[in-house]
């Protein structure tokens, strides 16, 4: 009997096509009049969005602050390099360590929240975190951030890898991601991403059979701002920086529209077809008009409206036309 | 002998509403204790107080021998009370299946695996299947829930409350909604379930309740007015004078 969709992620073509485009972006993005730079950037937001949307996405949980838990990666990998000298390895490492325990904080005092509170209280931990970064000048740098980041070689042993050109990191960084992929599919159809999803569908009655849903919730917190730890770390190894806008409210809200433009709700992909898409639009549109993020404001309502389930929503849709009983990942 | 659960002078207020007074009943192992009262006597009520949805505001609750008095809904279920629920409450975009799997001891002991495959965690598709089949569910089990017919989501509500291998199950009016046949499945459910299981049914279906109970216990007003055998509320004065179809509206 065929009980539910088909897990293997390399059964999938869509994984393949997704492999190659990225694998052979720094080839041909320059022939189609971007750079280099902007795939990188893509890539990290890949990273960020697909791990706020265990939150968003798998356990219906609208944290609003998220962008927090970029700045504080972002922020803790370039204090660890500059105040304390540690390599590559050490400095992601507690990027996603401190963003973590962060988000265990937060959590500690929102996981037993839900829906409209649940959304209020992420906002206003990211505004005091934003509030930090600016104020706590000695450590922070204040509203000018930490300068002069660097992108230490990563040293794998037996070798060691330049990560200063914008296409090495986006190799590392690729790498990284399909790590973060690996890990965040597996759990997704794991006994905790099961109990997750149904946190999400029915609270109450997850707790009626007998699931901690506060636990669930919690680490589910903890685990997404992990994720969004690492990948702020590495955008300041991308920017060379790390400063206040990067934990904004603007960030925040990206995540968000990301996940949903993507389909992030319906499907496991949406985040990283949003994050491409996202960006791309505000690459492209921005270079037309100064007011890009008004026009991606207003196709963002359209398709809450028209198509809330997203990009990922609409090919599911179109692939299974006809075939209405297809239940989707 | 002790009673497998108990239940003593449950009391619950709303404001300054008192729904439940003095509530007290017993089940012995392997017994169907039936409740029946008109809409709004406070038997949801009682369910809610005695499965950790409210707290009560006074009363105790014992389950062989243990105090569980207001213990949270994940204590009790783990204590081993499942329960189902009048309005519907599953998990709408899993499929049946799914539904039930979740709500395995299985998938809890394994609840915080994160690299292992959900389907392989312990016996819980297993023994999600052997339920779905027990409630005849077994040809829709890769339905989602959401798309379900009313009957199958009403036996869907009892599969799920099943997966816990409760040592007691409350089921909170089973039959509401159905008709003939689906209450005739839903008791001969009942009957099967009856030989390994101690159950509390709330029921306003008399010919039901009175055909599976061992006892049953009378609410109005959030008071228990009448108890007994079927066969002694037949005979029960109060419940003859009051009509007991007009009581059971
Ligand atoms: N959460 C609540 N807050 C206030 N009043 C409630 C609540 N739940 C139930 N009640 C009231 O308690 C009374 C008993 O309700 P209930 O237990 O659902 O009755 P029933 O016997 O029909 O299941 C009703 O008058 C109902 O309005
Ligand atoms: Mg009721």
């Amino acid at each position: 009997m065929k009980k539910h969709a088909d897990n293997h992620l390399l059964t999938r073509p869509g994984t393949w096509i997704g492999l190659v485009v990225l694998a052979t972006a720094p080839l041909w993005i320059k022939s189609v009049g971007l750079y280099p730079y902007l795939a990188l950037e893509i890539m990290i937001w890949m990273m960020f969005a697909l791990g706020y949307n265990l939150l968003l996405g798998q356990a219906g949980l609208p944290s609003f602050g998220h962008g927090a838990f970029l700045g504080i990666g972002a922020y803790a990998f370039g204090l660890l390099q500059l105040k304390f000298g540690a390599g590559l390895w050490l400095a992601l490492f507690g990027a996603a360590a401190t963003a973590s325990l962060a988000g265990a904080l937060v959590a500690a005092f929102i996981s037993h929240r839900r829906g409209i509170y649940y959304a209020l209280l992420t906002i206003a931990f990211g505004q005091v975190f934003w509030f930090i970064s600016i104020k706590w000048h000695s450590v922070t740098g204040g509203e000018d951030g930490l300068l002069n980041i660097a992108r230490p070689a990563a040293n794998f042993g037996l070798f060691e890898l330049s990560l200063k050109s914008n296409n090495a990191l986006y190799y590392f960084t690729f790498a990284l991601l399909v790590l973060v992929v690996i890990f965040l599919w597996r759990l997704s159809y794991s006994p905790f991403g099961r109990i997750l999803q149904a946190v999400k569908q029915n609270e109450t009655r997850a707790a009626f059979v007998g699931h901690n849903v506060w636990l669930y919730k919690f680490l589910a917190f903890v685990i997404s701002t992990a994720v969004a730890g690492l990948a702020g770390a590495l955008f300041a190894m991308a920017q060379q920086s790390a400063y206040p806008n990067v934990m904004s409210l603007h960030n925040s809200g990206f995540v968000v529209m990301m996940v949903l433009i993507g389909g992030g709700l319906v499907s496991f992909w949406g985040p990283l077809i949003g994050a491409a898409f996202f960006i791309l639009a505000r690459d492209l549109l921005g270079a037309y008009t100064e007011t890009w993020l008004l026009w991606y404001g207003l196709a963002f309502m359209a398709m809450v409206i028209f198509k809330p389930e997203g990009i990922a929503g609409m090919w599911q849709s179109w692939r299974t036309r006809g075939n209405p009983s297809g239940t989707t990942a | 002998m002790t009673a497998l659960f108990s239940a003593h002078q449950l009391a619950k207020r709303f404001g300054d509403r008192l729904v439940l007074q003095d509530v007290s009943f017993d089940v012995e192992e392997g017994q169907v204790h039936g409740i029946m009262g008109p809409n709004g006597a406070g038997k949801t009520t009682c369910f809610n107080v005695l499965t950790g949805r409210y707290q009560p505001d006074g009363g105790t609750v014992m389950l062989r021998g243990n105090d569980i008095t207001g213990g949270s809904p994940r204590a009790i279920a783990r204590h081993g009370i499942a329960r189902s629920f009048q309005l519907m409450n599953l998990f709408d975009d899993f499929t049946a299946l799914e539904n039930v799997a979740v709500a395995t001891r299985s998938l809890r002991a394994h609840g915080f695996g994160f690299w292992r495959d959900a389907m392989s965690a312990g016996d819980a598709y297993e023994r999600a299947d052997a339920i779905l089949l027990r409630v005849g569910l077994q040809d829709k089990a890769s339905l989602r829930a959401g798309s379900l017919s009313y009957g199958d989501r009403r036996a869907l509500e009892i599969a799920v409350a099943l997966a816990g291998e409760p040592v007691l199950l409350f089921l909170d009016e089973p039959t509401a909604g159905l008709g003939a046949e689906g209450i005739a499945r839903v008791a001969d459910l009942v009957t099967e379930l009856k030989r390994h299981l101690t159950m509390v049914i709330i029921e306003h279906d008399m010919r039901f309740l009175f055909r599976l109970a061992d006892r049953i216990s009378v609410v109005h007003w959030g008071q228990v007015i009448a108890r007994g055998t079927p066969a002694e509320l037949r005979e029960n004065v109060w419940v003859q004078r009051s009509n007991l179809r007009q009581l059971t509206c």
